[in-house]
């Protein structure tokens, strides 16, 4: 027991002074076992996040209004797939399985982000998803390509680099409703409107609530508090939506000189506990979807490892 | 689509199957490597889940070179890779960071003398 | 005025339109991540053949959601429901060992097809490369996905004869060494995957080459109305 005292403070010390040296934290480096845990919580809802982000998307793949709609639209969901798959196997690095991780959104042990519980009405709500929620989740994830975990930071970077063009692809596809026919513009400002303060939910609770916020700064796996991103976000879409042509649903948005920011109207954080909580319009509809693809493509695995165990193939 | 007749093995909520580990279904971890272009080496790119060796390249094609990231792959069962010590930073590599004379920098060449 | 249209682009570009449809469908369901990644390739790769096919033959929006049911010229294996995951695959392999065939020979050629074929034949390839590594699997796995495999093979047999049917505007192409090879191909990857070649009829009793004279099956006019209805709703609209 003596022996073990020195050798993990001084392997604790060692992590914290690469932690504070700005370097990363690699996969089979020491790490205390809350960060090796705060890791594998974020970056799991992280990833389930981005899998079943692709249902309110997906839901008008075959209803676009255009073959050229419909390419990008193909492309930026299947990009989601593909963004899962990259954090998964970021959340692999640390013990972590897959299968175990899927079974905790299908048994609903682990959270995915609560904005995909509201439901795609128009056409018009793809480009809000675009522009408002990716452009949130840039805001978020921006910094995150320097958090100190290496795998997630790598992850996040290739993520980044592709998520560029699903805000633009939104955001175009806005305009362009907002500057057709009348029904159009309404059906762009109407999807504004329902899907602006959702997007502003997505920032988390209020910095005085946030329950993780502190000791994942100090782990730099976090980098901004939730308030300063999300007043980042507001800052950035007031003057996009003017370019729009399109209004934000919130009377209280004024410019404040002081500040130096836009002051904005009080967010209901009792809808977002109660969609956080399940009551959202979406989220049985979603976790059902999803459940229901993995267990009838359980077949499919299954085959398919039976093949490779048959042949001689299997890579374990 | 058509119905699968397998329950729902996991739907209870609350039952514990984290011990659900080497279950058919669960393909194999393998690495990537992407060869971005002729004259580099192929680097790490990230990880999949494949039931086989040629499953894995066919994944890694379309997920890691979807946007024309690469010209050759490699993939890797995770659990063939010998990785050097635990600690990323111990005495394995310490020992090359007192040979200076390894690097041309150590040495100091009069000005004027070209093509060293 | 598009009943005009006589190219064989269109029922080409057609066929890649629906099929595309159809993988689209796939988008969140895959058995597993890595396959959602792979279908939503192919069906990107299809669309991107269906926008310039449809393009050589007029306005591809136009084309694609204006037109009725009797006016689509392709395939009805392209426009059968997904079911499983058998059924997609066995209707991409039958499918894109077809279009392999036809794309590789209007590639050589000097029609106005032969650019676009030259690049898609590498992308049908890779589709016909997917088709059968998981034919092989499915059908020698095990003995619920042998079965499965089995059935949509099967099941979707009936459709496959009327891919050999000459496209108008396409007459002068070997149709019947097609269907020779088509059949030795399939044979080959059938019989390594431990399944037997289906022995049913190759077209049914009376809509032999239906689709492509814009006879369909019941599943395609809900298809339509799904995919069409949105650019339909307001007549004229930019998007």
């Amino acid at each position: 027991m003596t022996t073990i005292a020195p050798e993990e403070a001084a392997q604790e010390a060692a992590f914290d002074a690469t932690v504070a040296a700005d370097e990363r934290i690699e996969p089979r480096d020491w790490m205390p076992e809350a960060y090796r845990s705060t890791l594998v919580r974020q970056i799991a809802q992280h990833a389930h996040s981005e899998i079943i982000g692709m249902q309110p998307e997906a839901n008008w793949i075959t209803r676009a209004p255009s073959l050229r709609r419909k390419a990008i639209l193909m492309a930026k969901v299947q990009d989601e797939a593909g963004h899962g798959l990259y954090l998964y196997s970021a959340a692999e690095t640390l013990g972590a399985s897959r299968d175990e991780l899927l079974d905790k959104l299908h048994t609903g042990r682990q959270k995915y982000s609560s904005i995909f519980n509201y439901p795609t009405l128009t056409w018009a709500d793809v480009g809000a998803i675009g522009w408002l929620v990716d452009g949130a989740a840039i805001t978020n994830q921006v910094p995150l390509c320097r958090c100190s975990y290496g795998p997630y930071a790598r992850a996040m970077v290739r993520v980044c680099k592709e998520e560029s063009f699903h805000q633009r692809q939104g955001y175009e596809l806005l305009l362009t409703l907002s500057r057709g026919t009348d029904a159009q513009h309404a059906m762009a400002q109407d999807a504004v409107d329902r899907w602006w303060w959702p997007s502003l939910m997505m920032f988390g609770p209020p910095d005085d609530e946030s329950s993780h916020s502190a000791q994942s700064m100090a782990w730099k796996i976090k980098r901004h508090s939730n308030d300063e991103l999300r007043q980042r976000f507001v800052d950035i879409c007031v003057p996009q939506a003017e370019a729009l042509g399109l209004t934000l649903p919130d009377p209280d948005l004024v410019w404040n000189e002081d500040r130096g920011h836009y002051d904005f109207g009080s967010i209901d954080w009792t809808e977002f506990r109660e969609v956080l909580k399940g009551n959202g319009p979406c989220n049985e509809q979603r976790i059902n979807r999803r459940r229901r693809a993995h267990e009838e493509g359980a077949w499919v695995r299954e085959a398919a490892a039976a093949h490779a165990a048959k042949h001689g193939k299997a890579g374990r | 689509m058509t119905t699968t007749p397998r329950p729902a093995e996991t739907t209870a909520s609350g039952a514990p199957a984290e011990a659900a580990d080497a279950r058919p279904t669960d393909w194999p971890l393998w690495e990537v490597f992407v060869r971005s272009r002729r004259g580099l080496s192929h680097t790490h790119a990230g990880s999949l889940h494949a039931p086989d060796a040629e499953m894995a390249l066919r994944n890694a094609r379309d997920l890691y070179t979807r946007r024309s990231e690469g010209v050759s792959l490699w993939v890797v069962p995770s659990a063939q890779i010998t990785a050097s010590s635990p600690d990323e930073k111990d005495a394995f590599f310490e020992p090359a960071g007192d040979k200076p004379y390894r690097h041309p920098t150590f040495y100091e060449i009069p000005e004027g003398v070209h093509h060293l | 005025m598009r009943d005009t249209v006589t190219t064989p682009a269109l029922p080409l570009g057609d066929d890649a339109l629906i099929l595309s449809h159809r993988l689209g469908e796939w988008a969140g369901q895959a058995p597993v991540l890595e396959e959602e990644v792979a279908l939503a390739n192919i069906a990107l790769d299809l669309l991107g053949q269906a926008r310039v096919l449809l393009s050589l033959a007029g306005d591809e929006d136009e084309l694609a959601y204006l037109r009725e049911e009797r006016e689509f010229r392709n395939l009805q294996l392209v426009e059968q429901p997904n079911g499983d995951f058998a059924h997609t695959i066995a209707r991409q392999l039958y499918f894109s060992t077809y279009q392999e065939l036809l794309f590789e020979q209007l590639a050589d050629g000097d029609t106005e097809l032969a650019p676009l074929a030259g690049k898609a034949v590498k992308e049908v390839a890779y589709h016909r490369d997917h088709a059968t590594q998981w034919t092989l699997r499915l059908g020698d796995g095990t003995d619920e996905s042998r079965t499965r495999m089995q059935h949509a093979l099967d099941a979707l047999w009936r459709f496959t004869g009327e891919m050999f049917e000459p496209v108008p505007g396409l007459e002068s192409l070997p149709w019947a060494t097609f269907h020779d090879v088509w059949t030795t191909r399939i044979t080959a990857t059938v019989e390594q995957a431990t399944l037997r070649l289906p022995e049913g009829p190759q077209r049914g009793a009376w809509t032999a080459g239906a689709g492509r004279q814009g006879l369909h099956t019941e599943p395609f006019g809900r298809l339509l109305a799904e995919m069409q209805h949105l650019h339909r709703s307001h007549p004229g609209a930019t998007w």
